[in-house]
């Protein structure tokens, strides 16, 4: 290959620099067949980049103290030394907005470009989940009008009042998503003129379910009727629409609420992929700059010492062990996809038949395409990585003295501890799965939640403070069982509370 | 395509208000700390900014998760001995939280204490919050001393220097259009004419019509443009007016009695109790004289590091103090000008004879002059009778006069409070 003369060779960035290397880059991605949003680079400050951290990586948000606090705690650990800030954050946007720091030397901005704009950017357009669950376009949009909505509803109602709503909101906020049905999208003007169509649609429907006026043909009615007829996942959709005591405006704040949490859903259960294929592809991309030249061997090395330290998983009894580390799991498996492929074993032959030996590109490219962090450990990690990071699985069953080690990286654990690792991931084994159950339409109007327990785990002791901003919401009683899989109700939460059953006997 | 923005001049504050939103719920336990603060700080420092403590547990946001019990099958990397059927301890503490996604970590690991950073303003807004200063009129001065000249609006007469030519101009262009309204639409007209005529052109009287008209145009756009330029009348002015500003001095004065009896701990706190004032008086007023009188049998005017530092023995003649504060007022802050604060310490000793003496010098030669007069004494024992003979004035002149024990030093902030909460 030709050697060409190297873009820069200092440390210092400028942005004639960062244009060059953004285009060089951007030449490499499209070699090698990244399909991206449009970019938008924008330099910031570290104080800026603390603003950023602090409503969740947003450029704009709505007004509320968590996000002071976050602030605040982001701000105190910086600037006593404790943790560095990241090198960029990455938005899901049309055009995808990526922040570099201004702090960051030219190879950081570099490897910022090649990891942010041109990997996520195009797992962000690639991927089922965002594709599905997020519109790109207009989420910049919405979150305006979110902002918009929310001062409005300050002025007119008190700061007080949308606070205590959005403290309740932001408590249910995981159990605000949809996992099973897919959305429509809709664009922000659209949202608008629906907004009044809804407000008035959800009062005379509330006034429908709510009538008190018996009508005739209701009294041969089932007596085991149950609403909703099938349990509800998404607690803040069924509060929007059916909570009999909440304005218009509650009712859209928790609808604001809900959309926020529904678009951070899919982050959330692609981590591992998402940070792995941004890797893989900063990595590729600035080495096959330096192979044509174009970058200077002391940037690489540069590179490299930042790249490792990222991708580094310290093992479990370190004393810097935080859990499985997603960009080294990521990374690694992206890569082993890319061995697979290119250097395929007989290992691999039998545990990989479809893969092996074939074009890793694309191969690469239907894995981002459609899996999540679950579904993706369980079709690709392989027994190679299993044994590269030395996986095992521990089982605590509370009910004994000791925990056992259940499975190692030898032929037999493979695949437990693949399945043992995916099912980490899957966001309902996670968080306790809660429902809406029923609600006594014809009684006390009271909601009652079930907690459908995972391997007997019980809800932590959050669970009664929850609740209470649920009640806030629903207006009436609120209960939640725990149930184990036998249909047993193993334990009961109430708010207003009840005395324990214990007590009472 | 990428665009590249540079974003570092942006607004930088965009936290500004998610902060104050913080700090606004969490008042109660701010100000606690901040409570605390003050009483354990060293005087340096009182006023400065700082770290505040709130417990974890107060200001967690709540969510569903999973307790401690059940099955749980985790996974971890390097592995280095263990093999299939290892029994292994349980960690204490439940073993920190599961793939460690960290963020919202609800288990062990992070500190009890939330801590951050105020600043000087907040630590102070926080200090003095719900306090005022009593009887805090605004000097108006009769005998106006100090004016300051605002913008008024505009004139049509002023000397040159204040002449506004954006405005003047304006004004002749308005005049030049109203008063060729007539010329121009009499133009117009005879413009319309013409281009009937030109319809019929071949005629020669169109011809010569037209031709007159013609003429009849430039005469009026002569006339048009002998209007003059700019009018005197058009001229405007910058209109300043002078405004008397209320005083925004105080003063205010520091009495402590120094005899013997008053300890250096005592003169501690008494230096803590002025200090606060102080501060509190600098977030109402622009400009704060101190003025330092310290006595025993005699009193003495003197700078700071001798009011708190030096030491005299003797006995106390309290009304020495109040005689010479009563002259420095009369003779350099007029009441007129100056917002006078009295602030007094003393353990309580004072010669018995002399009490009654201190009241009347208070009635009658400060107590009228004064914004508000202080009182405190510190001191473990009984009252003597000058906080007997106080107290009957603190009966007549209830909202001038103020008066307060303090035994430890934990009371001083309390009391400062005490004296300066807000009265319905």
């Amino acid at each position: 290959m030709k050697k060409r003369k190297p873009i820069s060779t200092g440390s210092e960035w400028t942005f004639e620099l960062i244009q060059q290397y953004d285009q060089e880059i951007a030449r490499v991605a499209k070699h090698y067949g990244l399909d991206t949003y449009p970019n938008q680079i924008e330099i910031i400050t570290s104080e800026q980049m603390m603003d950023a951290y602090s409503s969740v990586g947003m450029p704009l948000n709505y007004n509320h103290w968590s996000f002071g606090k976050q602030f605040v705690s982001t701000e105190q650990q910086y600037k006593r030394g404790q943790m560095g800030l990241a090198y960029e954050i990455v938005i899901n946007s049309n055009p995808c907005i990526s922040y570099l720091m201004e702090e960051n030397t030219m190879t950081m901005q570099a490897l910022v470009i090649a990891h942010a704009c041109y990997g996520h950017n195009s797992f962000f357009k690639g991927n089922y989940l965002f594709r599905t669950w997020t519109d790109a376009s207009a989420i910049i949009d919405y979150l305006l009008f979110a902002k918009n909505y929310i001062a409005k509803c300050e002025e007119r109602h008190g700061v007080d009042a949308v606070e205590q709503m959005l403290d309740s909101c932001h408590a249910l906020m995981n159990y605000g998503v949809n996992r099973y049905l897919r959305p429509q999208p809709v664009t922000p003007e659209e949202e608008k003129n629906r907004l009044l169509d809804r407000e008035e649609y959800i009062q005379r429907h509330l006034n429908q379910l709510w009538n008190t006026i018996p009508k005739k043909d209701q009294v041969k009615e089932n007596k085991a009727f149950r609403f909703p007829k099938d349990p509800e996942e998404n607690l803040l959709y069924f509060i929007e629409k059916n909570a009999p005591l909440l304005e218009p405006w509650q009712r859209e704040i928790v609808r604001i609420v809900r959309k926020i949490a529904q678009y951070y859903y899919p982050q959330r259960q692609t981590q591992v992929m998402n940070e792995g294929w941004a890797c893989f592809w900063h990595y590729t991309l600035l080495n096959h700059l330096h192979d044509e030249g174009l970058v200077t061997d002391g940037f690489i090395m540069e590179f490299l010492h930042s790249h490792t330290s990222v991708i580094y998983q310290p093992p479990f009894d370190s004393p810097y062990f935080n859990g499985i580390n997603p960009y080294a799991l990521g990374y690694g498996m992206m890569r082993d996809i890319r061995r697979i492929c290119e250097k395929p074993t007989n290992e691999d032959y039998k545990w990989f038949p479809d893969i092996a030996g074939s074009d890793w590109n694309e191969t690469l490219q239907h894995a981002m395409r459609n899996y999540k962090d679950e579904s993706f450990i369980l079709q690709y990690l392989s027994p190679h990585m299993i044994r590269e990071l030395k996986l095992f699985t521990i089982t605590d069953n509370s009910t004994l003295s000791t925990m056992q080690i259940s499975a190692i990286h030898d032929e037999e654990g493979y695949q437990k501890v693949r399945e043992n690792l995916a099912a980490s991931y899957n966001i309902g084994n996670r968080e306790p799965n809660i429902q809406v159950y029923n609600v006594n339409i014809r009684g006390d109007r009271s909601l009652t939640l079930r907690h459908y327990m995972h391997n007997e785990q019980p809800l932590g002791d959050d669970a009664d403070e929850v609740l209470k901003h649920l009640h806030q919401l629903w207006g009436f009683d609120v209960h939640l069982e725990s149930v184990s899989p036998e249909g047993e109700i193993i334990d009961e939460f109430h708010c207003p509370p009840r005395p324990r059953a214990e007590e009472v006997a | 395509m990428s665009y590249i923005i540079d974003r570092r001049l942006n607004a930088k504050k965009k936290s500004t208000v998610n902060r104050q939103r913080f700090l606004r719920r969490y008042k109660k336990h701010i100000k606690r700390a901040v409570e605390e603060a003050v009483n354990t700080r060293s005087i340096r420092d009182i006023d400065q900014g700082g770290e505040v403590s709130i417990p974890n547990k107060d200001i967690s946001e709540p969510v569903f998760h999973h307790g401690n019990g059940g099955v749980r099958q985790r996974v971890f990397p390097g592995n280095k001995e263990f093999v299939v059927g290892d029994e292994i301890k349980r960690p204490e503490g439940g073993g920190g939280g599961g793939s460690g996604q960290g963020k919202a970590s609800n288990q062990g690991e992070g500190e009890d204490e939330f801590t951050f950073q105020i600043n000087q303003e907040e630590f102070l807004d926080f200090m003095f919050e719900d306090l005022e200063l009593p009887n805090m009129i605004k000097k108006q001065l009769r005998d106006a001393t100090s004016f300051e000249v605002r913008r008024a609006g505009f004139t049509s007469v002023g000397s040159p220097d204040k002449l506004n030519v954006v405005r003047s101009l304006r004004a002749a262009n308005a005049r030049r259009i109203a008063l060729s309204g007539k010329e121009r639409r009499k133009i117009r007209e005879l413009k319309a004419e013409i281009k009937t005529l030109e319809g019929l052109l071949p005629n020669p009287d169109a011809l010569t019509q037209i031709n007159a008209l013609n003429e009849e145009i430039k005469a009026l756009n002569k006339r048009i443009k002998r209007m003059p330029f700019i009018d005197e009348f058009d001229l405007k002015y910058n209109n300043l007016v002078r405004t008397p500003v209320p005083s925004s001095k105080a003063v205010m004065f520091c009495v402590m009695d120094v005899s013997g009896s008053m300890t250096q701990s005592i003169k501690d706190i008494a230096k803590r109790f002025f200090i606060l004032l102080y501060l509190f008086l600098t977030r109402s007023y622009k400009k704060i004289e101190v003025v330092f009188v310290r006595h025993h049998t005699h009193a003495k005017e003197v700078d700071e590091e001798e009011f708190f530092y030096s030491r005299e023995t003797g006995g106390t003649i309290v009304s020495s103090a109040l005689n010479l504060s009563a002259d420095i007022i009369q003779e350099r802050y007029p009441p007129g000008d100056w917002n006078i604060y009295v602030a007094q310490a003393s353990d309580g000793d004072n010669w018995d004879g002399d009490s009654h003496i201190c009241r009347e010098v208070l009635e009658h030669r400060i107590l009228p002059l004064v914004q508000y007069f202080a009182y405190v004494e510190i001191t473990t024992g009984p009252h003597q009778n000058l906080w007997l003979e106080y107290e009957q004035i603190r009966e007549k002149f209830g909202d001038t006069f103020a008066m307060q024990t303090i035994v430890e030093p934990a009371d001083i902030y309390p009391v400062f409070r005490k004296l300066f909460e807000k009265k319905e």
